[in-house]
């Protein structure tokens, strides 16, 4: 039997939130409103409608593209991208070809060939025997993610998009919600041998995937069903397959022989565009603090662990949150950060103030008692006999269990002092 | 007939109240009556009694500074959406819409206080130079009946000649605007690239498509040209070059200009007529104080293939949005010619055939404007013909796609480049049709154009004769 190794490759399409649609009036908000109410003359393709860029979502692909550490043109443009399907008002898309607004950058390991901006197209709604378009969507701004295949696991796949996303919303430029379709993601898998170099001369492109979970299960079903071709003889055909989450398959839609050609040409309707470093430095400016800076930020000026860093940087509003409450100065950073950790207080609904008015009341001195930890532990073996084969999550969990049981009062330092002087 | 007058008699009489709005109006409907009939210049005619009260309206609004065009009835080629009324491109496929916006040009008619009343015959999709690629009945040319109106803009041209609106809007996107003036004996204007808004006009192919006016004089095209350029936020590609009173600035000596006469516009194929009555109108213009020099105008004989794989690549692109699904209407009943530029367009944008067809088009377009540039640094103006020939017979040109092609010789550098260039009658022939003169001028040099026309109709007598269809 042969060993494989999977190349992967990603294609991600996101949602900008921007107030109106990329190239008219329109709300960009779509998500739930009732159907074909927020449409125009230009978001309908009717005769005679031209488009008028929206600049705020130019202006938010560059920012995308410099957190990325890409390289954003000087000069880019508009395409239009052919294709006939109900959705597509006008017979075709307007994309970004040969000059999108950004080149290269990382995540990590994993290379950023292209970031791009699009238009959305309508929606298709299949009833019971007819089949409606809704236009609400269609115009909605759309950055296209391309990376480089870079990627040879599940893992290494779900930890750059997990990045990705939280860049996304760290720029608040996207909810990137992948239910309300305002993130999607398309992988590029083909499989080689083991220490073989170069890529395959076949991939496979898989569609209509809407959560993180899919994405990774997908990919796995890919690298097993293409493995077994290969294992017997086979070489996988280069096509576009479908995932099924009912049957937990990947389903062929379309082969190579099929694949369109969009005849891709320049958007004569809009001027291509020109940015001086000024106006990209301008961007650079607006680009807040991202998760890993903050990250090592955090850890440094607070003194926190990598883990409660990772924690509370996970979001940016969690992070403010942490700040805000340190800001006011009663309690130390650190206790803060147990606190929110375990807490998990309601953002939305208390105020920094009233948190910390909360722990000064709750004491200083918390007394946990031994009769607590022991009923804990003696409620969870399994946890008690996973931290002992060396399972540090294992701890985290009977911390909370400690916490949850005293009401969130103690700090978790502590619990996890008492905890471990029963568990040795 | 009112509808000799100009515009600037028009609002004179309408201001002193010795005409009213329905005045003018009543007399047009009169005509059109009688004529449409035998040149069939309307596609869709704007109801009478509609057009009268909106002109009642009209008579009762006082505006201290109101626009010259207001109260005055006006027609546009059916390439513009106009909100209520029913809009066609001159194509089956569009049968039956009636769109729920106006475009930008119809909108500053509309608050200047114009009156529309129709929607005029064309080429569908503007794809012609006669008028014959109609699915509603050819347009017949005003001065013989046999005779094509030209294209694609026949509709608009042949009711100005026959004094069944008092100005149109035209569209121009290889000459669509200035060869059926020449062959109608009118005064058409296309403007530079950018000038007017777009926003609404029915794209052919929009890199070369501009808006604007046709009447019986430039001094006609100037007020209204006034009325309707400048930027508009929605079209990305108006240009924000301040819009000039160009009616203000007719009357200056056109002494010391200097007018370019490039030989390659005169050589064999071009009738012989025509060259005689430019040759003329040079002598006219001399006399009138200006300098025309012969000049080389290279690479004249590249435009038409080059327009014809720049022009059929957008239409391609644009006509992809009547799939059937929204219009109802079938892309089969896209004419011939119609299915010929798709057809064309879609092969020169394919992968494979892309850098040897559109790109190197493009790359051609920017020599284009290279030579044009070269010329127009030391010239106010290039004086050239319009079409090779005089009016064709019907069929003449739809038998024969390749001779279709070069009637638009002398027209399509124009938009390739995206020029200005004015086009109005500078005589007859023997056999009493008009024949047209274009004068091609600098980006945004629209006013000198305007003057230059303006002083040659002064001292000509061309634009003031009736067609026969009229006696």
């Amino acid at each position: 039997m042969n060993t494989y190794e999977p190349i992967i490759g990603l294609e991600i399409h996101v949602e900008l939130k921007t107030k109106s649609k990329m190239f008219c009036g329109c709300p960009a908000s779509h998500f739930g409103k009732k159907p074909n109410t927020q449409t125009c003359p230009v978001c309908l393709g009717l005769p005679g409608a031209l488009p008028v860029s929206n600049k705020k979502a130019i202006e938010w692909t560059i920012m995308l593209g410099l957190a990325l550490e890409g390289n954003i043109a000087e000069i880019s443009k508009f395409d239009r991208k052919h294709y006939f399907y109900p959705d597509l008002p006008k017979g075709y898309q307007i994309s970004q070809y040969d000059q999108p607004l950004c080149r290269g950058g990382t995540i990590g390991d994993i290379r950023i060939h292209r970031v791009h901006l699009e238009e959305d197209t309508g929606k298709l709604i299949h009833t019971n025997n007819t089949t409606l378009v809704d236009f609400n969507r269609s115009g909605v701004p759309l950055v296209e993610i391309v990376t480089e295949p870079d990627i040879h696991s599940t893992e290494q796949a779900r930890e750059f998009l997990k990045k990705l996303h939280q860049t996304v919303r760290y720029l608040g430029i996207s909810d990137a919600d992948m239910e309300k379709g305002s993130m999607r993601l398309e992988p590029n898998i083909s499989v080689r041998k083991t220490g073989e170099k170069g890529l395959p001369s076949y991939k496979v492109e898989v569609k209509n995937i809407n959560s993180f979970r899919f994405v990774e299960k997908a990919i796995h079903f890919e690298i097993e069903r293409q493995m077994t071709l290969l294992n017997n003889g086979e070489k996988p055909k280069q096509e576009t397959r479908g995932w099924s989450e009912g049957k937990g398959i990947t389903i062929s839609q379309r082969s190579k022989e099929e694949a369109a050609d969009y005849r891709y040409f320049p958007e004569p309707d809009i001027p291509p565009m020109r940015f001086s470093r000024h106006q990209i430095s301008d961007v650079r400016r607006q680009i807040p603090e991202l998760p890993d800076a903050k990250r090592q930020r955090f850890i440094k000026t607070y003194s926190l662990s990598e883990y409660d860093a990772n924690l509370l940087t996970e979001t940016r509003a969690l992070a403010d949150f942490f700040e805000e409450c340190v800001k006011i100065g009663k309690v130390p950073a650190k206790k803060l950060a147990n606190w929110i950790i375990n807490k998990k207080p309601d953002m939305e609904n208390v105020l920094p103030a009233a948190l910390v008015k909360s722990i000064l009341e709750a004491g200083n001195v918390i007394s946990i008692s031994d009769d607590v930890i022991k009923q804990i532990l003696s409620d969870n073996p399994k946890a008690v006999e996973d931290y002992k084969k060396g399972k540090q999550q294992a701890l985290m969990f009977l911390v909370g269990a400690v916490m949850r049981q005293m009401k969130g009062k103690g700090s978790a330092e502590e619990i996890k002092k008492m905890l471990l002087s029963k568990l040795q | 007939m009112l509808a000799d007058f100009s515009i600037i008699e028009l609002a004179k009489k309408m201001r002193s109240k010795e005409i009213s709005p329905m005045d003018v109006i009543t007399e047009i409907y009169e005509t059109i009556g009688k004529i449409d009939k035998k040149i069939n210049a309307f596609i869709t005619l704007v109801d009478k009694e509609q057009a009268l009260r909106i002109a009642q309206k009209r008579a009762k609004t006082r505006e201290a500074a109101r626009s010259p065009l207001f109260g005055l009835p006006y027609v546009m080629k059916d390439a513009y959406v106009t909100a209520g009324v029913r809009t066609t491109a001159a194509s089956k496929v569009l049968d039956d819409f009636v769109p729920p916006y106006s475009a930008t040009v119809h909108r500053k008619l509309e608050d200047a206080g114009a009156i529309l009343i129709g929607k005029m015959n064309m080429d569908a999709w503007g794809h012609g130079a006669s008028t014959e690629n109609t699915d509603y009945g050819v347009t017949k040319n005003p001065w013989d009946i046999t005779r094509s109106a030209g294209g694609s803009g026949g509709g608009p041209a042949a009711a100005i000649a026959s004094r069944l609106a008092i100005f149109a809007i035209g569209e121009d996107t290889g000459g669509s605007i200035r060869n059926p003036a020449a062959w109608c004996g009118i005064t058409g204007l296309k403007v530079t690239y950018g000038r007017v808004s777009r926003y609404g006009a029915i794209a052919y192919a929009s890199s070369l498509d501009s808006v604007g006016p046709t009447a019986k004089t430039a001094e006609d095209c100037a007020h209204v040209l006034e009325v309707i350029g400048g930027k508009d936020p929605y079209d990305a590609t108006s240009s924000p070059q301040p819009v000039v009173r160009y009616s203000g600035e007719l009357q200056g000596s056109i002494r010391g200009k200097k007018i370019a006469f490039p030989k390659e516009f005169f050589k064999e194929g071009l009738d012989g007529e025509i060259r005689k009555a430019i040759v003329e109108a040079r002598r006219v213009f001399e006399s009138l104080g200006a300098v025309v020099e012969d000049v080389s105008l290279p690479m004249l004989e590249y435009g038409v293939p080059v327009y014809y794989i720049l022009a059929p690549s957008e239409t391609s692109s644009n006509l992809a949005r009547y799939d059937g699904i929204r219009y109802g209407n079938e892309r089969e009943l896209f004419t011939q010619e119609t299915k010929r530029r798709i057809m064309t367009g879609t092969y020169a944008l394919s992968s494979g055939y892309y850098d040897a067809y559109y790109k190197k088009a493009q790359k051609a377009r920017s020599i284009f404007i290279e030579k044009y540039t070269d010329i127009l640094q030391h010239f106010d103006a290039i004086l050239a013909p319009v079409t090779p020939g005089m009016p064709p017979k019907f069929g003449e040109l739809l038998d024969d796609p390749v001779k279709n092609m070069m009637a638009d010789l002398y027209t399509v550098t124009v938009n390739i480049v995206g020029l200005p260039s004015l086009a109005l009658a500078c005589g007859f022939g023997s056999s009493g049709l008009p024949i047209g003169m274009q004068l091609i001028g600098r980006m945004f040099s629209e006013s000198t154009l305007l003057a230059l026309g303006h002083n040659y109709q002064k001292t000509t007598p061309w634009h003031k004769k009736h067609p026969g269809v009229l006696a």
